[in-house]
């Protein structure tokens, strides 16, 4: 599948409700080290498609998400499973990286 | 175990234009990349000194169509962590987190990341006000005062670059000039960025995140405050070494010793691009290692079939 854009109007419906795990990218259009991931987080989505979900919050659209998980640097990933959010991870180097911390 | 004729580590410009050369000889190629093609050009949101380009092109879309030139004749790709090699062995092997590959020749191009200040509190702080990536994070200081520490072009790029977002921005170096091009100096006054020399940043000052840095002038070694929301830390490049380590000569700095026929003191490895000793980092003069090691790597495997 390919990674789903998600707002505060969809997060309740499609992350905290989803039966699959949600992997969360918070990003910016502007944001140099959000595009060197972008396709990394595209293979993931289709690699594990029948393990993972692959969302993305656009913080500068979607400011209240940004504030519910104290966003202050991007890229952010958050791991939800069952509705319950991981320990996040900040500007991964790898996808080695991604895979290790979201026990892919 | 897959073998290639030339596996090269790392999808930067010196990696895939090292890919191009070797695939269109015919030469079975891997490149790996741990995650995306481009390097530290991918985060240049605009390279205006890559010849052909003259509106400037994009950093990460450049990357992109290099990665596909390859694949077009024939290069693979995998992403993968490359976690060590034995360089020694014949084929040499390289492990990596999408497993071991053995290959007749090595070209490595790994690569630089940014050197750290290496004082107290700065890994807790990254993300909460110490940020080494200007193009990346500046948004994050709108409007805010920062400080950017270093005196050589990318110190200056993101000085410039921050003083069209921050309400100020202060450049903090520990010389009584700038190594940047003259070019820049001139944009720095019209900006209004103040420039405060022959200094160094000696502490961060901290509550939930940076609110100062302490500055100690280098010369007379008196210390100041000085307020700031943010540091970028642009204070030069550490070369991507640590998984080859031991196993070829580095230089004092830590670069891959090698001359302009990218050939290292392992014979069938070569080095491109910026983990390579050179005097001109740049976009270009990655690319032209690349085929310059693509040529020796050729040479090599003719005289050892």
């Amino acid at each position: 599948m390919t990674p789903i854009t998600i707002t505060k109007e969809n997060f309740d419906s499609e992350v905290l409700q989803s039966k699959l795990p949600v992997l969360v990218e918070f990003w910016a259009p502007w944001c140099g080290y959000c595009r060197r991931i972008t396709p990394v987080l595209d293979q993931l989505a289709k690699q594990y498609d029948d393990q993972l979900v692959v969302g993305k919050v656009n913080i500068d659209e979607q400011p209240e998400l940004e504030e519910r998980f104290g966003v202050e640097i991007i890229p952010t990933l958050y791991l939800f499973r069952g509705g319950e959010a991981s320990e996040p991870i900040v500007n991964p180097g790898s996808k080695a990286q991604i895979e290790a911390w979201a026990g892919l | 175990m897959k073998s290639y004729d030339v596996i090269v580590v790392g999808g930067g410009p010196g990696g895939y234009t090292a890919a191009l050369y070797t695939a269109r000889s015919g030469l079975s190629t891997l490149v790996l990349e741990k995650l995306s093609a481009g390097g530290q050009m991918a985060t240049t949101s605009t390279i205006d000194n890559y010849p052909g380009f003259p509106d400037g092109v994009d950093g990460f879309d450049l990357g992109q169509q290099m990665e596909q030139q390859a694949q077009k004749y024939g290069a693979e790709t995998i992403y993968g962590e490359v976690t060590g090699m034995d360089l020694h062995t014949e084929p040499k092997i390289i492990h990596s987190s999408e497993g071991d590959f053995a290959g007749r020749t090595v070209i490595l191009a790994t690569g630089a990341y940014p050197r750290e200040l290496g004082i107290s509190g700065e890994q807790e702080l990254r993300g909460k006000g110490v940020a080494y990536c200007a193009t990346c994070d500046g948004m994050m200081f709108r409007g805010k005062t920062v400080v950017v520490n270093g005196g050589g072009n990318t110190a200056v790029e993101d000085a410039l670059y921050l003083s069209r977002l921050c309400a100020k921005v202060y450049l903090v170096h520990r010389r009584d000039q700038l190594r940047a091009s003259a070019v820049y100096r001139k944009a720095l006054d019209e900006q209004g960025v103040e420039i405060v020399w022959n200094s160094r940043v000696t502490a961060l000052r901290k509550e939930n995140r940076l609110t100062g840095v302490e500055l100690e002038n280098v010369k007379t070694g008196e210390k100041r405050e000085l307020a700031s929301d943010g540091i970028f830390v642009a204070i030069g490049r550490v070369p991507d070494t640590a998984m080859a380590a031991g196993q070829l000569e580095l230089d004092q700095a830590g670069y891959i010793v090698a001359d302009e026929t990218c050939r290292t003191s392992v014979p069938g490895v070569f080095a491109v691009g910026d983990v390579r000793t050179k005097a001109v980092r740049q976009v270009v003069t990655a690319a032209a290692d690349g085929a310059n090691a693509a040529h020796f790597a050729e040479e090599y495997l003719m005289d050892h079939v």
